[in-house]
């Protein structure tokens, strides 16, 4: 529903945004990672026809952005950086104002600004200014603005920054619900938020994208993927290590503190090894009180694949 | 209702949701009597008319619309509300024309607040009704033509002091370019038509016509399409320069 063809934005001499092209189709939720400054809004207003690119197209559900431009967006809902709005409105005032300006009149205006109302909690504070509100407040203010219509296409630029543990649990289960039948593409810089809502992860840096695949595949590319974390109890005896250190398929094993009895058991090129290991725990009647395989660390794939090599050590 | 007149509402609404609406209509109430009796001699002069009412006009415009203008499209990109309004459904012109009518519109009440005037000229003694009411027009339209240029100058920055500043230099381009020493220094190079196209300019050459009670058709037109060009240039700066 949404496709991106070598899309590519400079300004001046900063290049923003490099030769980006994908498709999002529906029941997708992409999900962009990236380091601050890598271009993730800047694609994210060229998709919404806000930012005109140097170079390549963008067309939503079969509109190109820029020759149909009402069109498209009639069919997209959009969740800017920071989640301006109109500070001296109330949340009600405002969200009548864009639901009139999306066509709705009357009862059916009404009815879908209490409705979108009631999705993000705004009833407590529907008739204080904008300007007051605590930030999680606007930022929900500007999700059901971007909601209101019902589009069939979603661009949520940090819809969960700001929000506290409860809301953001409510907003990502709201996004879900709505995946079904919509194209979603959110940016986030909380990499859990990626298993919790993404059916597909983006890393982009440096202007370009640098991996595109499931938050499955994006784990399996850690050294931790099918990583065994394994803690014993009792007192230490002398060569655990190097017994887990030789077991079939094992690339090493480090004691992750000094005195429990606690390893973590690396594979090679991320095999699973945790048969291996429970095999030898068996054999040696060790008192397990921990035993897990670890599906890798979205945070050290993120570092390894933005940060230039140098920097890494 | 279209998009035009849903802007239209919302922004006028928002004047009088905020101090702005109050500020400005006292002030401009404040200003205008001033002038009117203190420097231009209402009651001396001993005439019924309100000549030295709209005399100031020009002046009191010069310096105020450009204050409400600024925040036009200033605030807009700098709340970076913006870019909620153009992912919104709406053309550029439609934003920018709603937004103008409303801060036109907003003058055109705060001008309609000064009727005390023309009530005590009609109390005191017999007055042209019909030039009163021309000069109105005259006034309003004038008016228009300062806010159309007050917005082209907020759409170019997000800096509200800039905006003010250049619309005034230029607002007082408009007005000065009908007086003969301004004139004076195009005739020496510029063409004679160069420089009867820029006396014809002149916001006050037109609005002076339509405030002695004579409306011409051409003046009427000089204003609209001066409204016209300058949001024709707005709409063309937005789309330029509305990411920055
Ligand atoms: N209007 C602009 N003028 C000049 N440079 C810009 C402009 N907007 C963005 N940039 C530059 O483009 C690059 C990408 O910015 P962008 O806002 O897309 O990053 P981002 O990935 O969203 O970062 P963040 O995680 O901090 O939100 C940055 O180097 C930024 O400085
Ligand atoms: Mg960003």
């Amino acid at each position: 529903m949404v496709e991106l063809r070598q899309l590519r934005k400079t300004f001046g001499p900063i290049v923003a945004v490099d030769e980006v092209s994908f498709t999002v189709g529906r029941g997708e939720v992409l999900g962009f990672l990236g380091p601050n400054g890598a271009g993730k809004s800047t694609t994210m207003k060229m998709i919404t026809g806000f930012l005109t690119p140097t170079q390549g197209t963008v067309t939503v559900n079969g509109f190109d952005v820029w020759k149909q431009p009402l069109e498209a967006k009639e069919s997209l809902g959009y969740l800017p950086e920071g989640a301006p709005a109109y500070g001296e409105m109330t949340p009600l005032s405002f969200l009548m104002f864009v639901g009139e300006m999306r066509g709705f009149r009357g009862a059916e205006l009404s009815r879908r600004v209490s409705e979108v109302m009631e999705k993000v909690n705004l009833e407590g504070v529907a008739h204080q200014p904008i300007d007051t509100l605590s930030k999680g407040f606007k930022r929900r203010v500007g999700l059901a603005q971007a909601i209101i219509h019902d589009p069939s296409v979603l661009i949520l630029d940090e819809p969960t920054d700001g929000l506290d543990p409860n809301q953001k649990h409510e907003v990502r289960g709201l996004i879900k619900t709505m995946a079904r039948e919509k194209a979603i593409i959110l940016s986030t810089h909380v990499l859990e938020e990626v298993h919790a809502v993404c059916t597909r992860a983006m890393i982009i840096a440096r202007s370009k994208v640098i991996t595109d695949g499931t938050p499955a595949d994006l784990e399996a590319r850690s050294r931790y993927h099918n990583a065994v974390i394994l803690r014993l109890r009792g007192p230490c005896a002398d060569g655990v290590q190097a017994m887990l250190q030789g077991l079939p398929g094992v690339e090493s094993a480090e004691a992750l503190d000094g005195d429990a009895m606690e390893y973590r058991i690396l594979p090679k090129d991320g095999q699973p090894i945790i048969g291996a290991v429970s095999q030898c725990v068996h054999r040696h009647n060790w008192d397990v009180v921990e035993l897990s395989v670890e599906h890798g660390h979205l945070d050290e794939v993120f570092r390894s694949l933005t940060m230039p090599a140098q920097a890494l050590t | 209702m279209g998009r035009v007149g849903v802007i239209f509402k919302r922004e006028l609404v928002g004047y009088f949701a905020t101090p702005i609406a109050a500020v400005f209509i006292i002030i401009f109430l404040m200003l205008a009597g001033a002038f009117t009796f203190y420097l231009g001699d209402f009651f001396a002069r001993g005439q019924s008319d309100l000549i030295p009412f709209f005399d100031f006009h020009p002046w009191l415009y010069l310096v105020l619309i450009p204050a409400l203008a600024m925040r036009l499209w200033a605030e807009e990109r700098r709340g970076g509300t913006i870019e909620l309004l153009f992912t919104l459904p709406v053309t550029l012109w439609e934003a920018v024309v709603g937004k103008f009518l409303a801060a036109w519109c907003f003058t055109g009440i705060a001008l309609t607040l000064t009727f005390p005037m023309w009530v005590t000229v009609n109390i005191l003694g017999e007055p042209d009704n019909g030039v009163i009411l021309a000069s109105y027009l005259g006034s309003f339209l004038m008016a228009g033509g300062f806010m159309a240029i007050g917005s082209c100058m907020s759409a170019l920055t997000k800096n509200q002091v800039i905006a003010f500043v250049i619309s005034v230099v230029v607002g007082l381009g408009f007005i000065l370019s009908g007086f003969a020493m301004v004139l004076d220094l195009f005739s020496g190079w510029a063409p004679q038509f160069v420089v009867e196209l820029i006396s014809s300019f002149s916001f006050l050459t037109h609005f002076n016509a339509l405030s002695r009670g004579v409306v011409d058709l051409r003046d009427l037109v000089y204003f609209l399409s001066l409204i016209g060009f300058w949001l024709f240039a707005t709409a063309l700066v937005l789309e330029w320069k509305k990411a920055e």
